[in-house]
């Protein structure tokens, strides 16, 4: 199974402002490999800031707790963040979707 | 405007001249940009290139002493009293069948807009540490600023060079364009200009031929990791900073220029 | 303001339909209905958070209003976005590209916050480009002078905060948190249109000339912005009961007159309304009717610049489709140059 992809993958950001504080979750962006999501990570959610840390996650690679609402049938391993059409790969034969 | 022979002043508005001229070039693709996180970040190489333009003109208008301001020297001077490098005028166009116009939005490309920033950025990464060590104190703080901005130029268009020479058959052509279109205009950096060796003599700026070793080591290497071949950079030697442009300059300028000159004396 | 378009009915491709969330009704067994959690949630004014069950109509609605206000922001690049070769000084200049990045930058915020509910970048770009899907018709109108860009700045910036401050109180948690971020943002920018304007109106008669002229093209544009009087806009209850719309549209538009009328007299402008007065009985300035039939005409595409503005966008992606592939090539060459190197 291969995806029929064209988009840029989609990233999450967290960003630490200030030395003693924790990463927070900002939002996200397209770009096609961490290098390139780390410099627009600093360019869209920092333009304002100096001296800030960033950590820039593949959308995809982020398992979250199932919500207290979810059945336990429901995936045990974990969910994703949120369902975004490039998380989840097409046959090539299904086309666009 | 008379200006001391003895002064650094016109090497001062060379240095102003390229980072509003190219930083005007830039600011062309907001809101045009192949990516909406691409617009962003071309806007903030023009904010940074705008900002260190307005900080040397200041510095000019200090020395200057003459009721000079940056807005004076950005907006009231004509094409053949500025010395920004010609590779820095030219529209966003892969050959010299550019339009002449001050903005052009159907002609763009993007290659054309990453080669001449990496060639410059490239340039200016060697130039803007040198300048820390200026006798000129306040050139020499701005240099400090201006050094750690183009390291973010020159990632941001490296690492574009490299995608677009080593992307698609495509992207490998058109990037490969640009750069023979682009390469003969940086000839211009390395004779140095009466300016220059004014600011040589007075300690205020470097011997800039110095610099071309490591300025080719730098191309070379991007070039090879980009797969692109390193085109020959023979061909007419521009004289931008020797005052003498291109037919585009006029144009940027004219664009550039008219409100302000629409209404001379008006404060905005 | 971004929403005004909430209440037009809309054709076209339904962008979630292959995200339709599928968790089972619940009855009694681990505890609320989802449904009910739901409705708990609402009239709480809680947060609903992307993983949550949400009604498809719920869904739905957010994805139209989220992507429309992000569309508005792209689009809303274009009219200032003129102006930044022209300015008359290089501090205006500057502040106007900030500005119009800002406006990019909020795009890519609203563009996030959206693809949470299960659409992508790409399938809203599709949509807009296709002319499909709407964005704010403010900017269907041209910038025929710099004093334009300060008008911008004071009254339509103006009347987008009025819109968004309530947003920030939204009850989606990802929209909600992208307004508080875009808020902080905003204020600078109807500052800087302002103070751009006071700094013309002290200036040269030319330029006082230009102010007045630009304030006479606008006011009544800016006025439509907060959308169909309420009486003729049917989604507004829903929108409500879902704290997704806070306050209706003839409530913002009456605060954002109340709050501006002020303003204008500071600046030395005449607000082109001869019926505008100060009504003491209802403690609110009274003001002319607006011409509805002018905003549904460039609302449904025939206004000064629909046509500019749209096909500056669809030229700008196609343009770029080969930058984009080239950045996914090289990706994708390095990915298996990576993976051929740990074999």
């Amino acid at each position: 199974m291969t995806t029929a992809q064209t988009e840029w993958p989609l990233w999450e950001v967290f960003v630490r402002s200030k030395q003693g504080l924790e990463h927070k979750h900002c939002g996200s962006l397209h770009a096609v490999d961490a290098a390139q999501a780390l410099q627009m990570a600093r360019d869209v959610y920092t333009r304002r800031q100096e001296g800030v840390s960033i950590w820039v996650v593949p959308s995809s690679a982020i398992t979250a707790s199932a919500p207290d609402t979810k059945a336990e049938f429901f995936d045990p391993a974990g969910d994703k963040i949120y369902r975004h059409p490039t998380f989840y790969t097409i046959p090539d034969e299904v086309g666009h979707m | 405007m008379g200006v001391a022979a003895n002064s650094q002043v016109n090497y001062l508005l060379h240095l102003a001249d390229n980072a509003l001229i190219l930083g005007q070039r830039d600011a062309e693709w907001c809101g045009h940009g192949p990516v909406l996180e691409e617009d962003i970040a071309m806007a903030n190489i023009s904010l940074d290139l705008i900002g260190q333009a307005r900080l040397l003109y200041q510095h000019v208008a200090d020395l200057q002493a003459d009721g000079a301001t940056e807005d004076s020297l950005a907006y009231f001077r004509d094409p053949d009293e500025f010395r920004n490098y010609t590779l820095l005028e030219l529209p966003h166009f892969p050959s010299a069948t550019g339009p002449l116009a001050g903005t052009a939005s159907a002609e763009r490309d993007y290659a054309t807009a990453i080669v001449r920033n990496f060639l410059y950025s490239a340039l200016m990464q060697l130039l803007w540490p040198a300048l820390e060590q200026s006798t000129d104190a306040q050139l020499a703080a701005i240099a400090a600023r201006a050094a750690k901005e183009v390291r973010y130029h020159l990632r941001h268009s490296r690492d574009w060079l490299v995608r677009m020479g080593d992307g698609t058959d495509e992207s490998h052509q058109r990037v490969q364009s640009a750069l023979n279109h682009l390469m003969p205009y940086t000839q211009e950096f390395w004779t140095p200009s009466e300016a220059e060796l004014e600011a040589l003599r007075l300690g205020v700026g470097p011997d800039v031929a110095s610099l071309r070793p490591q300025w080719d080591d730098l191309v070379n290497e991007a070039l090879t990791e980009a797969t692109l071949k390193r085109p020959s950079d023979i061909g007419y030697i521009t004289q931008g900073k020797n005052r003498q442009h291109s037919e585009h300059l006029g144009y940027v300028l004219g664009d550039m220029q008219v409100l302000a000159r629409q209404h001379p004396g008006a404060q905005w | 303001m971004y929403t005004q378009s909430m209440d037009i009915p809309e054709a076209g491709a339904d962008p979630v339909a292959a995200s339709r969330s599928h968790t089972p009704m619940l009855e009694g067994n681990a505890g609320l209905a989802p449904q009910t959690r739901f409705d708990a949630v609402i009239d709480a004014d809680g947060k609903i958070e992307p993983q949550d069950w949400m009604p498809d109509a719920y869904r739905k609605t957010l994805v139209r209003q989220i992507s429309q206000h992000a569309h508005s922001e792209i689009i809303g690049m274009q009219p200032e976005g003129n102006w930044i070769s022209r300015a008359p000084s290089l501090k205006r200049k500057a502040i106007l590209i900030a500005k119009v990045q800002d406006e990019g930058g909020h795009g890519l915020y609203l563009y996030s916050a959206a693809e949470t509910l299960g659409t992508s970048r790409d399938q809203m770009l599709d949509a807009l480009h296709a002319g499909k899907a709407k964005y704010s018709s403010i900017f269907n109108y041209p910038t025929l002078t710099w004093a334009d860009v300060g008008v911008i700045g004071w009254l339509v910036d103006g009347a987008a905060i009025m819109n968004q401050i309530p947003l920030c109180r939204c009850t989606y948690g990802p929209y909600a948190r992208a307004m508080i971020r875009i808020c902080k943002e905003e204020s600078f920018h109807q500052r800087q249109g302002y103070e751009n304007l006071l700094t013309m109106m002290r200036g040269t008669a030319a330029q006082q000339t230009m102010v007045q002229d630009a304030v006479n093209r606008w006011w009544w544009p800016v006025l439509a912005m907060f959308g169909p009087p309420d009486a003729d806009s049917p989604n507004t209850a829903q929108a409500t009961r879902w704290g997704i719309k806070r306050i209706s549209n003839d409530g913002l538009r009456q605060r954002f007159v109340d709050a501006t009328v002020p303003q204008a007299k500071v600046l030395g402008v005449t607000l082109p309304d001869p019926d505008l007065k100060w009504n003491d009985a209802t403690q609110q300035h009274d003001y002319g009717a607006i011409d509805w039939n002018e905003f549904w005409t460039t609302v449904n595409g025939n206004g000064p610049c629909n046509k500019e503005r749209l096909n500056t966008r669809v030229k700008a992606h196609n343009d770029g489709q080969w930058v984009r592939d080239a950045a996914l090539a090289y990706a994708a060459k390095q990915k298996a140059r990576a993976m051929k190197e740990a074999a």
